[in-house]
């Protein structure tokens, strides 16, 4: 037990500490590290509380596909080294912290006033629908429920990825001139009349093609 | 203090996605880092779900972790997708000079 405490100590002050470098940071690469940091503490949370699917798919998706997908953007874009004043505006001088702060600070106490006062509904651990069994492991369990009872909605998870990827390529791809390119109609509506010529070839002086 | 409980889970949750906010208010230097700052409001949302469903031992939690997993990545993409687009016609990202809207 002390030893899940301290570990849930240890894995949440990283995970806090590394949110606040991934939005102070002058270098959006090195945000870009805080970011991976951070979701790989938050893993090892999921790991502990028995979630461990969940947090290995966090892994391979947030790590290994989402953070390099910004970490190329990044280095891509050459946005990475920001010169300037931290948070401040180049145009009016001024900034507004103070209002961000304000509203992000009662947001906050929002939260923990929710969390503080919150209780059950009296009946609710009759309505639940899934219990998570102990004999099966979670992972187990996920793949029971999510290929049966949410197969709807895993289809529909399916069609919103195939959209994102379209549009990302619908959306990044560039025309450039004097590139050649196959152009299929062409190819395929060619007839043997135009494709095949004879020549009559003179001596000693060959043939010119393609004129 | 020495056995974690669901408000330990709760609390830091809302403090993720509290500097998620602060990511998303204070920056004025580029859009990606707002990207950034959604990712970690998503992953503030996660942290809820999941600590929910282990708490009232319930698997749907989990599964909707799992669906909110893959709109955020498609989000990405797009979103990335975008910023790529726009820094190729206006060579800038910083979040004060995108002003094509007047807002």
């Amino acid at each position: 037990m002390i030893a899940h405490s301290v570990f849930f100590y240890i894995f949440s002050l990283i995970a806090i500490v590394s949110a606040v470098m991934v939005t102070v940071s002058k270098n959006t690469v090195h945000s870009v590290f805080f970011l991976i940091l951070d979701f790989i503490s938050i893993s090892c949370l999921f790991i502990m509380i028995g979630a461990e699917f969940l947090g290995m798919i966090m892994l391979i998706v947030y790590v290994g596909a989402v953070a390099v997908l910004f970490l190329f953007v990044v280095m891509m874009l050459n946005v990475a080294e920001q010169k300037g004043q931290w948070f401040s505006s180049r145009w009016d001088g001024g900034t507004h912290i103070p209002v961000g702060l304000l509203v992000s600070l009662i947001i906050f106490f929002e939260l923990i006033i929710v969390i503080g006062g919150w209780k059950y509904k009296p009946d609710l651990l009759n309505s639940l629908s899934i219990n998570i069994s102990t004999e099966v492991t979670n992972t187990r369990s996920i793949g029971n429920v999510l290929y049966t009872d949410f197969i709807l909605l895993f289809q529909i998870s399916g069609m919103i990825l195939l959209v994102a990827m379209i549009g990302a390529i619908v959306l990044t791809y560039r025309e450039r001139a004097g590139v050649k390119r196959q152009s299929y109609v062409k190819q395929i509506s060619r007839e043997r009349d135009e494709g095949v010529h004879l020549v009559e070839a003179e001596r000693n002086k060959g043939v010119k093609i393609d004129a | 203090m020495l056995s974690i409980g669901l408000g330990h889970y709760l609390t830091l949750a809302a403090i993720i996605f509290t500097i998620g906010v602060v990511g998303i208010f204070l920056n004025r230097k580029n859009v990606i880092v707002i990207l950034m700052s959604i990712e970690l409001i998503l992953l503030a949302v996660n942290i809820n779900l999941v600590a929910f469903s282990i708490f009232i031992n319930d698997l749907s939690g989990q599964i909707f972790t799992l669906f909110i997993l893959t709109v955020a990545a498609a989000e990405a993409a797009i979103g990335l997708a975008i910023i790529v687009v726009y820094f190729r016609n206006s060579d800038t990202i910083r979040v004060e000079e995108i002003k094509n809207l007047k807002g």
